[in-house]
Parts: C-alpha cells; structure tokens; sequence
C-alpha cells in the first residue's frame, strides 16, 4: 500500500471512483457492450442458431431495404411512438397537475393510479384483448350491443387496431409518468407561485411561465423515458395479437415484433440482428435529439 | 470418545461409497418436451414403466412452454446442454441433422426396412443416407369435432359428409342476435389454428388442385383450384355467414364453450374436449370433396437422440426411445393424449378402428399427407393475410391466392437456397 500513501488527496480521489465504479464498468462491458457488438457482428451473418455462422457481408440489410414489411414495421413503430408520447404525457401531465392540489385521500388515488403500472404487462394485454372481443364474449362490444351501436372491430380491422393496442400501453404507463410529474410539481418552490399570487396572475400565466418551464428536466426525462418505451413496445402488441402476431395484415407490428418473430420462428438470426441494430441506431437517433431540442435554453 | 468417533467416520465413509457406487450403477438420461399436460402424463407414465424395467436407468423429465420450447432446445442442444432425448417437430429435424445435434439411430438397433415396414409410410421423411434420424411415438391427423347438443337441437341427424352438406348443416346451427351479431356460429374457422392446413392439404386437393410440387420446394396452389378452395372457405364468412373468424377469440374456445356447432382440430384436441365438463361431442371424418375425394394432413413429433448423449448415455438413450415407440408406449400414448399410434399394428387394431372418437382420426390417417414446411408460422402467415385481405380488403380469391402463392414460394427459395 505504499504507492497509495503517496498519492495526492486528488488522485486518491480517482482511485476510489474507479474502484467503485470498477463493477458497473464491468457490468456494462459482460452484459450491454458484449452482446452488442457481438449482435452487430451476427448482422453481417448467416446463422439458424443450430449451424456454423457463415459471414454474407451486407446481404441482411439490402434484404431488410428491399423488404415491404420492415418499411410498414418501421412505420407501425413511429405510429406507436408519436401517437404514444404525447397523449401519454398529456393524459398524465392533466391528472398530476390535478391530483396535485388534492389532499383528500391523495395517496390512496395516486396508488389507485400507480396499480397498473405495477401488473404484469401480459395479464394486462390478455384481459384487454378480451375486452376487444366481438359479441358475444367482449364487454366494450356487449355494452355497445345492449345499447343498440353497432360493433367496432377494435382489433380486427387494420385501422383500428394499433390505436386499440396501444390504448393499454397507455394506461399501463400512465401511474408511473403521474409519479414524476408530481416529483417534478413538488420540486418547484413555493415562493414562484406565492410571487405571481401577489402580482396578481392568473393560473394559465402560472402554468405557462412558471410550472411548465419548470418542468422541463422532468419533461425531458418523461419524454426520452416514454420515446423509447413505445419505440419498443413489444408484450402488448403480442399477447393482444397471438393469433396473428402484428396483424391483421402486420398493421400492428412493431420493430420488436418482427425481430422476434425472424429470430424465434424463422430462425433467421442473422436478419434479426440486422433489424436488431436499425432499432439500436433508431433508439439513440431518437435519444439524442430529444436532448438536442429539449436541451436548455435560458 | 474415541470410539464414537470412528463410528462416525466409519459410517460416513460407508455411507459416501454406497452413494458413489449407487450413482455409478445408475444412469441419469435427460428427456425434454413441450408442456402439455396430458403429454407429460404420458411420459410420466412411461417413465415409470421404463424405469421399472431397467431400474439401472433413470430418465429425468422436462418441460417447457410451448411458446419457449423450440428456442430453448435450440439454444441447449448446440452448447452440449440440455437433454439426451429429444422430441422435436417433424419439421425442424432437418436442421438438427444438418448441424450434426441429432445422432442417427444405429442400424443395427433401429434396421430401416423393419422401421418401413412396421410404421406408417409417413415416418419415411425421417430417413436420411440410409438410416433414420429420429422415430415419432404419436401421429396427428384431423377430424371434424361436432357439438352432438347443437345437433339434436337443430334436429340434424348427423354430421356433414360432404362439403355442400357442412355449409347446409352449419347455416342450420348458426344463431344471430337482434341486431344481426353471431352468437354461435355453425363452424368455427381461423387460418391461424389448423384451418391453414385444412386449406392446404385438404381444400385444394378436393378442388382438384395439388398444393405443391418438387417435395414441397415449389407453391403450386396458385391455379383455379387453389382460388375455388379460398373462394369456398372465405365464403363460409362472407356469403353463407355461418361463422366468424376468430369468434370468441379461439375456435377451440367457442366449441368448447357450446358456442361453436362444428369445429375442425387435430387429435391432440380429444384430451382437452374430454375433460370439458357438460359439453357432448362427437367426431367425423373431414367431409368429402365435390367427386367425393378424401384428403387429410398429418403432422408428428419424433423422439431423437442429441450428440450430448454418448458411451452408456447413448446405450440408455438407445433403450429408452426403443421403448417410447413399442406398441405398448403408442398405445398408452393414444388412451393418455389422444394422439395415434405411429404403426398400423399399434393404430389399426379393431378397438381402436371401431372407436367413435379415434375412429375417424386413424381412417383420416390412411388418405393423410404431411406438409413439408421450411418454416411453418411463415408459411401460416401467408394463408393469413390471404384470407384477412379477402374479408378486411375485398381481394378477390384468386388474387389472394396468386399473392400468397409468391410469398410462400420466397420463404421456400430461402430457406433452401
């Protein structure tokens, strides 16, 4: 330990973040870096999980390019994030902004709006795909049918089918996003808005001028956080559609989707890693602007 | 003191080489399927015989879900993990082969001409440069199941021989709410269950068409045949509107629930419909074609021994597929799950042919043909979006069949490039 004595107080300092920092480094290289590299490798090969892997070079991604259901998937995919994001957000910002200024039974309502966040995401897509059944067995259908409206197809037609997915992935993501706004409300001082009282302002300049700019880390966190959870949507999607995974007609397919559908059913590996890193780039494409344009600007 | 000592030690060291000798007599051999319970009772059930037999053997079972079963033995058999017998689908053989994970049956144990001689021609597939790779204890063929209630309800006498007589029978068991909703429909239908084969083997044939060519490496369904079958089908929903597709989510759900008159499944469906309480049901052959021709598709899962198995491993491994296709396992096979016996001897005996419920599947057994699939939920897929793009795009059959046909000949030209 001789060394160690010489150090500066600074380089000591140093030492004993590396050190701590030494199994989280780790982590990230066995179990993030590892595979990544090793799934871009696999992108540039042919393999079926059983054989050699044989290197074919560019062939998976001209394959993908030239493919007329990756290009409606990529598609699908972005309906899910800029349907998803935004709505989530707002129906969460309107009910945190709220509940906020509730005191009776606070917790218990923002518990009752954490629960589903907290149940399993397959339950969730099962129970809500039978909601969606036509009559004579799915409650939105009876209860239209009872009223004499004529039936929605929800899940059977092409057009309404990814809203009616992605309507459960909302309200499952919904306590979670109201948690940190509510963090985030809680976190602006008081005296901001015990100024404004006493200029005399009315609650939308409050909302506007105070509480929303200072929403903004939490904004950005909720946005990026959200972004990346619909790019991946996957658990909805596939037990809601099990009888015809992404369909009808791929119309609810996300990238997730069709990469394990190549990778588990078709046993393509390669092709699938080749989807696997256009999701990655997507993802960090995504990330990276959100933070250039929700960067702060004072 | 001392003495107790010694004791304690002398019989922890007799203790340790009984338990070492114990192990080494023994040999522990590795079996693996997909969950399904009536299976793994079958295979309990014959492990215990097995084990009965040869108590120097003992096989450990395991299961997994369905949904996970191919990629965990995909993952397992490669890294030397994993089981020493294997069941897996007829069609995935071919790449386990390829890859050298699946050992083939010795010659002298398994001889091929007693192997062609005792099972049904089918098995035939399994054979490769002269020896078989792997032996099916069950096969499945189709039937149609009927709710006998529904029947007499509607007063039918029985159920449908031909084509034209399940469309008359089905309109006849269908029922409508007020306001035009099904609330039971006459036969369920859903390309995504085992309609999709029905269409395939079944369907066209019976239309006069012949699904495929070259040992099923060429689509040939792509004619006035295939499109009569798609037409015929599609009609079942949007002209005589006796069915739903996806009704109550599951065809197999709505007949099970009493919803469905007629529902068509492979025979690994009896054991569930059996402990169904209060529905009755019977079972038909497949209906006949407009000049009364017959067809049927038969699938199987085969019992093979993985490279992970050698030196006595191999011999127990050896032993214990021998006694998972004898005449004795088959016929348990069938009475625990439902599923035929892999040999004419086992399937073809009088009890078995006379049976109201197995009955049917084994005489769909004879006139049965087996797809050879490069990738089957690829291939489902296809039949899928042809029949959703006839009911949710207005495509006309034809069409739908010509772009199916291109599609599924992709995925052929792929995989066997």
């Amino acid at each position: 330990m001789n060394w160690y004595r010489k150090l500066s107080i600074k380089q000591k300092q140093v030492v004993w973040a590396w050190t701590f920092l030494a199994l989280p480094v780790l982590f990230y290289v066995v179990i993030r870096f590892y595979p990544t590299f090793g799934s871009v490798l696999l992108s540039f090969q042919d393999w079926n999980l059983l054989g050699s892997k044989t290197w074919i070079g560019l062939e998976n991604y001209e394959k993908l390019v030239a493919d007329p259901v990756f290009w409606k998937v990529f598609n699908n995919t972005f309906i899910y994030l800029l349907l998803g994001t935004p709505v989530s957000l707002l129906i969460s910002f309107i009910i945190a902004y709220h509940l906020d200024k509730v005191s009776f039974l606070h917790a218990t309502i923002r518990a009752m709006y954490f629960i589903p966040f907290m149940t399993s995401a397959v339950a969730m897509a099962w129970l809500w795909r039978w909601f969606y059944q036509p009559v004579p067995v799915g409650l939105f259908n009876n209860f239209l049918a009872s009223i004499g409206i004529s039936q929605l197809p929800f899940l059977k037609s092409t057009f309404s089918a990814l809203p009616s997915v992605l309507a459960p992935a909302i309200w499952a993501g919904l306590g979670f996003q109201i948690i940190i706004f509510m963090a985030g409300l809680r976190a602006i001082p008081q005296s901001y808005y015990e100024a404004a009282q006493i200029d005399g302002v009315g609650p939308w300049t409050v909302l506007r001028e105070i509480t929303i700019p200072l929403l903004k880390p939490t904004l950005v966190f909720l946005v990026v956080f959200s972004s990346i959870g619909f790019l991946r949507i996957f658990d909805q999607v596939f037990n809601m559609t099990t009888n015809d995974p992404g369909g009808p007609l791929n119309s609810t397919k996300p990238l997730v989707l069709m990469i394990y559908d190549t990778a588990f059913n078709a046993f393509d590996m390669g092709y699938a890693a080749a989807q696997t890193v256009v999701l990655f780039t997507i993802l960090l494409l995504v990330s990276l602007l959100q933070l250039y344009v929700m960067r702060e600007r004072t | 003191m001392k003495s107790w000592k010694k004791t304690i030690i002398g019989a922890t060291a007799g203790a340790v080489m009984a338990l070492s000798a114990g192990f080494a007599q023994a040999v522990e051999i590795e079996y693996w399927q997909y969950f399904y319970e009536a299976r793994v009772t079958a295979i309990d059930t014959l492990i215990e015989k097995f084990e009965a037999e040869n108590p120097d053997i003992t096989v450990k079972h395991t299961t997994f879900p369905y949904a996970d079963y191919r990629t965990k033995v995909a993952a397992a058999i490669p890294s030397g993990q994993g089981p020493d017998v294997v069941q897996l689908f007829y069609g995935w053989l071919n790449d386990y082969v390829e890859a050298k994970l699946i050992t083939p049956l010795p010659t002298d144990a398994f001889p091929p001409a007693m192997i062609e001689k005792e099972f049904f021609p089918m098995v035939q597939a399994m054979k490769k440069d002269g020896a078989y790779m792997a032996l099916p204890t069950a096969v499945r063929s189709l039937a149609l199941f009927y709710n006998t209630r529904l029947f007499e309800e509607a007063g039918i006498d029985g159920p449908p021989k031909t084509l034209d007589e399940l469309v008359e029978i089905a309109k006849k068991l269908t029922k409508k709410d007020a306001a035009g909703n099904i609330t039971q429909v006459g036969i369920t239908t859903g390309m995504n269950a085992q309609d999709h084969h029905w269409w395939r083997e079944v369907l066209t044939r019976q239309f006069g068409g012949d699904p495929y060519k070259d040992d099923y490496k060429t689509v040939n369904y792509n004619d006035e045949a295939g499109a009569a079958a798609l037409k015929w089908y599609s009609e079942l929903e949007t002209l005589h509107e006796v069915t739903q597709a996806g009704f109550m989510d599951e065809g197999q759900a709505a007949f099970k629930a009493g919803r469905a008159g007629m529902h068509i499944d492979g025979s690994f469906r009896i054991g569930a419909l059996k402990s169904t309480r209060g529905l009755k049901w019977g079972v038909a052959e497949l209906p006949a074609g407009p000049d009364g021709m017959k067809s049927n598709y038969s699938s199987y899962w085969v019992n093979g021994i993985t490279s992970k198995a050698t030196g006595e491993k191999k011999a127990a491994a050896l032993k214990f597929l021998a006694f998972v296709t004898s005449d004795e396992a088959m016929q348990i096979w069938l009475d625990t799950v439902g599923e035929l016996p892999a040999k004419p001897s086992a399937a073809l005996t009088d009890a078995n042919k006379a049976d109201p419920v197995f009955g049917p599947f084994i005489n769909g057994l004879g006139y049965a043909k087996t797809t050879i699939f490069a990738n089957e939920s690829g291939q489902r897929q296809v039949i899928m979006d042809a029949m959703q793009r006839i009911l949710l795009e207005d495509q006309s059959p034809a069409d739908a069949v010509a772009v199916a046909a291109e599609a599924e000949q992709k995925i052929l030209n792929e995989y066997y490039k």
